[in-house]
């Protein structure tokens, strides 16, 4: 049977709890032989718990996994041609170094000539020649974690599984491990799936990067495709450092953002809501009118490698990054060149949610009653005399199997600190900066996600209450 | 001046421990029937000791039981200990509360229920030794599950992973991998397990049968007037066990010495 | 859900079913016999007659007081040892405290046979006195069990805390019964723990040392001895209680048994 060109396939792989939670949802993916694929993504994506599924200590709730096109879902770990680096290295302390690597070895019943041979090798390989019979008790953190990476790679897996395996490294050793790691990745030719939450790391070690978040796959791509055009905010908010801006497109090729207008490269409707993506090294500072737009330099922090300059431009901030030094206080024009410009579509973030028609006929949510009259929101209703409420074609609505979906924008809801005046009530779970407002995602009590936007900077976990006036919510019956 | 009362009151208490366990080996090396008059050095108690088969033979029992039961109760402790660290909640805090019994409750109840259950409502005969034997299992087993549980807690829990991801079997990878962690918790845990059924009274009394003395309850019953002779080699055998332990303590702390010199080595 | 194909929780079943039958069991045997007569009627005259007997009530009263006075007596004795070892800096401070722990590991039939000859030598007649060799006999027994837990905890205290308060202005004995004394009462109550129940049901030691007044356990003996199950049962019944009583009063610092603790 020929092999696939695929070493490996996910297919609508999900990971749900007892309790409901969705660590992994509908999770598809395609490894090519010998590729270098890593899972990026903030804590709690689902990135280990997929690593971790690959590997055969978790089972997926539905899905498939192919190795080579078969079936490996219910493979236990020990029989899968797959090694893991474990992140906190996980080696055998009651064992000396040639034990440790030997154990995979010794389990398949490898002779005693070949495994001290392929032992040598392999430590050769991660420049740590001669440390056979050291301890692991006196060798260091990046010793550790090569020696945890030869025991993996002795037993010649067609897959290498690495678990964040340099986050307890300084970031000197951590830089020269992933030097190393990407040189062995490809003088071996073995297929690395690496999982990471940082970005430079993915960046600079990945044929492909896989962006994950909640559970779900933001983008996979290519480094340059991730970071040059991610396909929203989430994406191009982890990747790299960037400025996001909110925006609408006012011409072929023309954009108008943070309050001026730009020419672009993306082709998209004229009249469409955008929100622009520009990294802040690709803003260039110019004289003051010779710019697209121009602001005042609020503040300057020297970063080693360049300065970070931050510069606001009436309701806007913009994040800069240059090697020349400017002054806080001083005027500066800004340009952008149309190729370093990143059109998405805005999302669209309209809140919906249900409210129901309580015995007395009045719209009701989480016990807030709403003030607007049912007969103006079911169009064509009425009420008869005893109190039955009848529908456009006479026939009676039920208040109790009757829902009203209500939809309201996000910059038509307010936050406020005191929490009994709105009509409910949560924390803040995410906040993004677009530019001239930042636009939060509140997580009610009663489960629900609402995307509001706000000029002021509230914090992470604030508890807010939601104040949405009735005027500016728009109804849809649904029976 | 304060230092001299502290020093003062350690020794006096050490004294109220040791000083009838010194007199009466001092005695045991004489003649002498009673606590008092001094006649001679004589070794005839020791005599009476090793070759009296009723006393020999009360011993090695003792010992069997003491090694038998260990050894089943640190089997059963230990793989209970790893089961329930890695079971849900509710049956680990089930095995957890069951295994506490034993601990908290008086000896006399557990050797007193366990009698009746085994020998009235069972029907099992005391004479097959299975009432002792569970007994004193029943007795260590809680002791040696809580030597082992701290030991797993500290474990790393990646190590098990890291073996099975390398190909190891589940039984190979907790018998090279678990096992050897938890190994000092297992030893420790054996080791109660013999002090306690050694020195064990109520549990033995209520379910040996009726011709087998263990240690404990042969004394007992001597000290309510046995002949002259017995009375007086169970001196001896008071002075032996004494210099048992104490050699092991000796053998323990001079190992406990090498392994800290060892580490300030390295 | 599929399931992994071996899972380690399975392990624990072996022992689960052991204290299912040989923990749990007895204990529901013994609930049964208590509160039944001998024709299988349910009852609870064994549990008010026990209360309402001056004998019965007599023994738990003597129980009680010489549980009481021995745990007092070996607490006097042992957190002061524990408290002088865990301060001192002597070279040989785990010797000594070996030395302390060490009659732990001798039978105690032995060393209550030897302390008895010695107290017959200062005594005479042992009968005489009764309680106050009850007392010493338990407390020879049971003083090592004492020193242990409270040891371990004082020498776990961080000692940053005691330098806090004289740095705050307390002296040595404010210190001592402002910080030392609260955060070591985990260690006493552990002691305390292992001495205060042995002293109630431990009756063998006083019939080594002619004590022949009853005290809780002895009445199981007696009960046993006469073949009366639901006597018996009921005695033991009412000890579990008091044992329930204890722990739930001290809620269970029984993370570290310190039975053997020496040995680890």
């Amino acid at each position: 049977m020929g092999k696939s060109e695929n070493i490996i396939e996910l297919k609508h792989i999900t990971r749900t709890y007892e309790d409901g939670f969705s660590a992994v949802s509908d999770f598809n993916l395609e490894v090519k032989r010998g590729e270098f694929v890593t899972f990026l993504g903030p804590s709690g994506c689902g990135k280990t718990t997929t690593l971790r599924m690959i590997a055969g200590f978790d089972l997926p709730t539905s899905g498939e996994i192919l190795l080579n096109g078969e079936p490996i879902t219910n493979l236990p770990p020990n029989k899968r041609p797959i090694n893991t680096v474990f992140q906190r290295y996980a080696l055998f302390p009651h064992m000396n170094i040639y034990e440790n690597i030997a154990f995979g070895l010794k389990q398949k019943k490898t002779p005693k000539d070949v495994i001290e041979k392929k032992v040598k090798k392999v430590l050769a390989l991660v420049d740590l020649e001669g440390f056979e019979n050291r301890s692991v008790a006196t060798l260091s953190g990046g010793q550790q974690q090569r020696i945890a990476i030869a025991r993996a790679l002795v037993n010649e897996p067609e897959i290498l599984l690495l678990d964040e395996p340099l986050g307890a490294l300084d970031l000197k050793m951590r830089k020269e491990m992933q030097i190393e790691l990407k040189a062995m990745h490809d003088e071996l030719g073995i297929t690395f799936i690496y999982v990471t939450h940082d970005q430079e790391e993915a960046l600079t070690m990945s044929d492909k990067i896989v962006v994950m978040s909640e559970g779900k796959m933001q983008q996979i791509g290519t480094p340059e495709d991730i970071y040059n055009e991610p396909k929203n905010a989430f994406v191009a908010d982890f990747i790299g450092e960037s400025n996001i801006f909110n925006g609408i497109m006012t011409g072929k090729l023309k954009a108008r953002f943070c309050g001026g207008e730009f020419a672009c490269v993306d082709d998209v409707e004229q009249g469409t809501h955008i929100t622009a993506v520009v990294r802040p090294e690709d803003v260039e500072l110019t004289a003051p009118g010779e710019g697209i737009i121009s602001g005042v330099v609020d503040s300057v922090i020297f970063k080693g490698m360049h300065y970070e300059i931050t510069v606001v431009s009436g309701k806007n901030e913009m994040v800069i990054q240059s090697v020349r030094s400017a002054t806080p206080g001083e005027r500066v024009g800004m340009r952008v060149d149309p190729e370093n410009i990143h059109i998405m579509i805005a999302e669209d973030h309209t809140n919906i949610f249900a409210a129901d028609i309580n015995p007395d006929f009045h719209l009701e949510y989480n016990g807030h009653i709403l003030d607007t009259s049912v007969t103006k929101i079911i169009k064509g209703s009425r009420r008869t005399e005893d109190g039955t409420l009848l529908d456009a074609h006479g026939e009676v609505i039920d208040p109790k199997k009757t829902k009203i979906m209500v939809s309201i924008q996000p910059s038509d809801i307010r936050m406020t600190d005191n929490m009994e005046e709105g009509i409910v009530q949560g924390y803040i779970s995410n906040l993004i900066y677009k530019g001239d407002h930042y636009s939060y995602v509140i997580h009610t009590d009663l489960e629900q996600d609402f995307i509001v936007n706000d000029e002021y900077l509230w914090n992470m976990d604030d508890q807010v209450g939601l104040l949405m006036p009735v005027d500016k919510m728009k109804f849809a019956l649904k029976r | 001046m304060k230092k001299y009362i502290k020093s003062a009151f350690l020794i006096l208490v050490l004294l109220f421990l040791y000083l009838p366990i010194f007199i009466l080996a001092v005695y045991s090396f004489t003649d002498a029937t009673n606590i008092g008059a001094i006649r001679g050095f004589s070794l005839h108690n020791y005599v009476t000791l090793f070759t009296t088969p009723e006393l020999l033979g009360m011993i090695g029992g003792t010992l069997l039981l003491a090694v038998g039961a260990a050894i089943l109760a640190t089997l059963l402790g230990t793989l209970g200990a790893i089961g329930a660290f890695y079971s849900k909640k509710g049956m680990s805090q089930a095995i957890s509360t069951m295994n506490q019994v034993p601990v908290v409750n008086a000896d006399v109840v557990t050797g007193f229920s366990l009698c009746i259950l085994l020998v009235v409502v069972f029907g099992v005969s005391k004479d097959t030794f299975v009432p002792l034997v569970v007994g004193h299992v029943v007795l260590c087993a809680p002791f040696v599950y809580l030597s082992v549980m701290p030991k797993i807690r500290q474990m790393d829990p990646s190590i098990y992973e890291a073996a099975l991801d390398l190909g190891a079997t589940p039984f190979v990878a907790l018998t090279q991998v678990v096992i050897p962690q938890i190994l000092p918790g297992i030893i420790s845990g054996f080791a109660l397990a013999i002090t306690l059924s050694l020195d064990d009274y109520f549990v033995a009394t209520y379910t040996k049968p009726a011709t087998f003395d263990t240690i404990s309850t042969y004394v007992v019953n001597a000290t309510k007037g046995a002949q002259t002779t017995i009375k007086t080699a169970l001196w001896a055998l008071s002075t032996v066990i004494f210099l048992i332990v104490l050699i092991l303590v000796a053998v323990m702390n001079l190992k406990a010495n090498k392994k800290v010199s060892e580490r300030a080595d390295v | 859900m599929r399931k992994l194909s071996f899972s380690r929780k399975s392990l624990g079943i072996p022992y689960a079913l052991f204290l299912l039958v040989f923990v749990i069991a007895p204990l529901l045997v013994l609930f049964y016999y208590a509160f039944t007569d001998g024709q299988g009627q349910f009852t609870i005259a064994n549990l008010t007659g026990f209360f309402t007997n001056p004998n019965t009530m007599g023994t738990l009263c003597y129980s009680f007081a010489l549980a009481i006075v021995t745990t007092a007596v070996c607490l006097l004795l042992a957190y002061p040892i524990a408290y002088i070892l865990a301060f001192s800096n002597m070279k040989s401070k785990s010797v000594i405290l070996m030395l302390f722990v060490m009659p732990m590991w001798i039978n105690f039939s032995l060393r209550i046979t030897a302390l008895k000859e010695v107290l017959t030598v200062l005594e005479g007649n042992l009968a005489m006195h009764p309680f106050l060799n009850a007392v010493i006999g338990m407390t020879y027994d049971f003083l090592p069990f004492m020193i242990l837990p409270i040891y371990t905890t004082i020498s776990k205290l961080d000692k940053a805390l005691r330098e806090a308060a004289m740095d705050l202005g307390a002296s040595e004995l404010e210190t001592f019964l402002k910080i030392t004394l609260p955060l070591s009462v985990p260690g006493i109550i552990s002691g305390v723990s292992m001495v205060f129940l042995p002293a109630m049901t431990n009756y063998v030691v006083l019939d080594m040392l002619y004590n022949s007044t009853y005290i809780m356990g002895s009445l199981i003996g007696s009960y046993f001895a006469a073949y009366n199950w639901h006597g018996g049962s009921m005695i033991a019944l009412i000890l579990l209680g008091i044992i329930c009583l204890f722990t739930l009063l001290t809620n269970g610092s029984e993370e570290e048994n310190t039975r053997g603790g020496a040995l680890l």
